[in-house]
């Protein structure tokens, strides 16, 4: 058990005192474990903070840790990674919009949540699997880092392509509305991410002259939009205030939504086994958690009222999220490809500190690689209690008056879809999108297969020509081997479940039911 | 337009500045505000990784009293970027980073913009590139690999689609008469894993994207594409060094291409705004961390500025329109 030890030699370092010199005292302080709680805080306030993503609070505050010991700079980084995939979770549940884009899944059941009062229970139950994910991932990686790196080489065009087929069969395979306007959504979504720069060719496509267009719209812009600002034009249709200001507001609720949340082991087990999947392939976070929350909905018995403020809903999406936030680490560090737009910059920081990211990493530089896997536990603990107890703090944002709260939003929105590329094109757009979010909602369209489609579509589409370019053209490269033929079959399945499933009954129907 | 307003407040304010006081030492032109990097790509690529380390370095060596800040703006393969600091005319606190999309995106696409709507500053480093092919092939040098290719089917990897790296890929298909089918990706660190994968059969990284799998064993080089071997003699993979790689041309394969990793601002600013920053960079390559860095990617070190740096540019800026040319990369201009 080499990792164990190795593990213990990282908490040593991570909570080891040193010599500070502080006015002019010279004391000894715990200094990584101060750098973790002021990562975890300012993580939480970058997550808040629409737009402002992990990865660009991590860029940001980079060159102020080139004069840290790497460990350290490692540390504080991290923790604002952690801290931010926590907070994205905030916003989602309280005010419908997105703090980041792998907690869009988390809206569809937290909002609900939150306007029947139970602000309090959804908060708990977030951070609670958001912790939960992260572990499991971060147990994953110290004991099969290696062998789970081997495994992501196996990953060609034709596999990746596989796998977004796969997230995206399963979420899309069963939905509550009719089909013709969940095909449409999807396919608004899929035209939109066509927009920009064709990865695979280097041309412009459908910008039509406008070199706003050049960049494409991204992702959040259209989540901002779509869901906070379409939230806020209906708030003031439907008589401008906030349901659910009788959130309950005292720390029982965390250990009432405990019990609760003890239940649903399988599903918790389920989704962090989703999550690590996703985010060592890597796909990333924001699929994961549509993929779980997909999935979630079709196994669960209560599935019937997701998307009605069903506390499941929230757990599936979040754990997977960070199990895959989580395990996106790996391939950085063993493989030197980033799993997440924030661990790319993780990787720029590591080679200014000297440090090549690759299978000599794990050799070379033992102490760095265990000091930042204990700070993955560490931090987690500290994150998780701190947002614990602002639990209570949070759901009273919900009785401040909405003539007061929403102009807040409003900016903060505005700011966030600046920050996204400095760009004040991007600002219209995401007011654009807020109409076409409110008109959307009042025709009844439903929302997730568009941002779904947005998410996926690009990344899919190169995968899937890169594929195509490789076996010249053939089909057959998306059954070539075991792997990617498996994980095609899945998403077939998965695809046509509800037809499946009929056929299922339906032979069973001659026969007596068993069950249901 | 508030940007623009202040911006020409700046300029004449530094142009004042320069007609009021008699001594050229006061006169020293220095930002009034933090600064902002361009990079025309991605978050964790070469460029915005040189970008982020000399913003380190500036911060940390405390070189400029104003902030450093960098900016990706990587849409249009680049594009982006480069427009919003055509767009910034006489704005003395704008800077660009560059690779080779400063000649490759005005010449594929029909983005307007072209190295002269900017003012050269400084050329800080040429990045190398080397090919690669998976450690567990047979091949001993270029030639088997090339015999290996002529028969066909082999696919190259590289970063992004009509830039640099699909350049050099349709240069050896010329010199050397074979064919390869070019699979475009988004990042040289993805490029690099597809062969350690054995999802491609060769790759033209940058030494620093390729290199932790060369001392790992899963890659070896077989050439350099620059005139003359890398000049770092440590011993990185095993008891080989970066100077251990051949040039592709004393291998039969004459290719030669190296990328600019450069400076540039807005046009309209003044000489002695220019100044300011060839001063500021020549202090960044004077610190052990620049030199660290550039050792780590085995980098060339070549330094230019002024009237050299900007021949230098005209001259490559030549070079990419034959070589697109000849590889049918040009856009077809309406």
């Amino acid at each position: 058990m080499e990792e164990i030890g190795n593990l213990f030699h990282g908490f040593a370092t991570v909570l080891a005192f040193r010599d500070m010199n502080i006015f002019g005292v010279t004391m000894a302080i715990p200094f990584n474990v101060i750098l973790m709680v002021i990562g975890i805080v300012l993580g939480i306030i970058i997550g808040i903070l629409p737009g402002l993503g992990g990865a660009n609070g991590v860029a940001i505050l980079l060159p102020l840790t080139f004069s840290m010991q790497p460990t350290s700079a490692i540390i504080l980084l991290s923790c604002i990674y952690w801290g931010a995939l926590f907070g994205g979770a905030i916003t989602s549940i309280l005010f419908n919009i997105p703090g980041e884009p792998w907690s869009v899944a988390t809206t569809f059941d937290g909002y609900p949540m939150a306007q029947q009062g139970r602000a309090g229970e959804a908060l708990t139950a977030a951070f609670t699997s958001s912790f939960v994910g992260a572990l499991f991932a971060i147990i994953l990686i110290t004991l099969l880092a290696p062998l789970v790196a081997g495994f992501a080489l196996r990953f060609g065009a034709a596999e990746k392509f596989a796998v977004y087929f796969l997230a995206f069969c399963s979420f899309v395979g069963l939905s509550k509305e009719p089909p013709f306007k969940t095909l449409a959504a999807m396919m608004i979504g899929f035209a939109l991410a066509t927009i920009g720069t064709d990865q695979i060719t280097g041309q412009l496509r459908l910008t039509f002259g406008f070199t706003e267009l050049i960049a494409g719209f991204d992702f959040l812009i259209a989540v901002i939009g779509l869901f906070g600002i379409g939230e806020i034009l209906l708030t003031m249709e439907e008589g401008l205030s906030f349901k659910g200001r009788d959130a309950k507001m005292n720390m029982k609720v965390v250990v009432q939504t405990w019990g609760k949340l003890v239940k649903y082991w399988w599903l918790s087990l389920r989704s962090c086994i989703i999550g690590c999947w996703m985010g060592i392939t890597p796909a990333g976070a924001t699929p994961a958690s549509f993929m779980s929350y997909g999935i979630a909905k079709r196994i669960s018995k209560n599935g019937k009222n997701f998307g009605n403020g069903e506390i499941e809903g929230v757990v599936a999406p979040e754990t997977a999220a960070h199990a895959a936030g989580t395990s996106a680490l790996l391939p950085m560090l063993a493989l030197g490809v980033p799993g997440s737009p924030t661990a790319a910059v993780l990787l720029g920081g590591l080679l200014i500190w000297n440090l090549q990211p690759g299978p000599m990493l794990f050799v070379e530089n033992k102490e760095f690689v265990w000091g930042l896997i204990a700070s993955m536990y560490l931090g987690n603990v500290v994150g998780l209690i701190i947002v614990l107890t602002c639990v209570p703090l949070l759901a009273s944002i919900l009785r401040i008056p909405f003539g007061i709260i929403a102009p807040v939003i409003l900016v903060f929105c505005a700011i966030g879809a600046y920050t996204v590329h400095n760009n004040f094109f991007d600002v219209i757009m995401m007011y654009v999108f807020g109409i076409l979010g409110y008109v959307l909602k009042k025709c009844q369209y439903p929302m997730a297969p568009l941002v779904l489609a947005m998410v996926l579509g690009d990344r899919a589409e190169e995968a899937f020509r890169q594929a195509l370019i490789t076996s010249e053209g053939s089909f057959g490269v998306f059954f070539e081997n075991g792997l990617v033929s498996t994980i095609m079959t899945l998403g077939l399945i998965a695809l046509f479940w509800s037809v499946i499933s009929a056929g299922i009954s339906r032979i069973r129907g001659s026969a007596p039911a068993t069950a249901a | 337009m508030i940007q623009s307003k202040s911006t020409s407040f700046y300029v004449a304010a530094a142009a004042l500045g320069v007609a009021l006081s008699g001594t050229p030492a006061l006169a020293q032109w220095e930002p009034q505000r933090p600064v902002e990097i361009i990079v025309p790509a991605g978050t964790g690529g070469g460029a915005d990784q040189m970008a982020r380390a000399i913003q380190g370095i500036v911060a940390k060596h405390n070189l400029m009293k104003q902030p450093l800040v960098v900016i990706n703006k990587a849409g249009g393969a680049g594009g982006e970027g480069f427009l919003d600091v055509k767009d910034s005319k006489g704005n003395p606190h704008k800077l660009v980073i560059t690779l080779s999309n400063l000649f490759t995106t005005p010449l594929a696409t029909d983005i307007p913009f072209n190295w002269k709507d900017l003012t050269p500053v400084a050329m800080l480093a040429l990045d190398e590139f080397v090919l690669w092919v998976n450690a567990e092939k047979p091949y001993k040098n270029v030639k088997d690999f090339l015999d290996a290719a002529k028969k066909g089917g082999f696919k190259m990897a590289g970063t992004g689609s009509r830039q640099e790296d699909q350049i050099i890929t349709v240069a050896i298909e010329k010199a050397a008469g074979v064919k390869f089918t070019y699979v475009p990706y988004r990042g040289g660190g993805e490029v690099a894993v597809q062969l350690v994968g054995n999802h491609v059969d060769s790759t033209v990284n940058n030494p620093i994207e390729a290199v932790a799998h060369w001392r790992g064993g899963k890659l070896k080089p077989l050439c350099v594409f620059d005139g003359k071997p890398l000049p770092y003699n440590d011993k990185i993979a095993g008891d080989k060094p970066w100077s251990s790689i051949p040039t592709c041309k004393s291998q039969g394969l004459d290719v030669e291409y190296v990328m600019l990793r450069g400076f540039f601002m807005p046009a309209g600013v003044t000489p002695d705004q220019v100044k300011f920053y060839v001063d500021l960079f020549r202090k960044v390559r004077e610190t052990q961390e620049w030199k660290d860095l550039m050792s780590n990617g085995a980098f060339n070190t070549t330094f230019m500025i002024g009237d050299e740096y900007k021949a230098w540019v005209a001259k490559e800026e030549k070079r990419h329109y034959e070589l697109m040319k000849d590889a049918g990369f040009l856009a077809k201009k309406s």
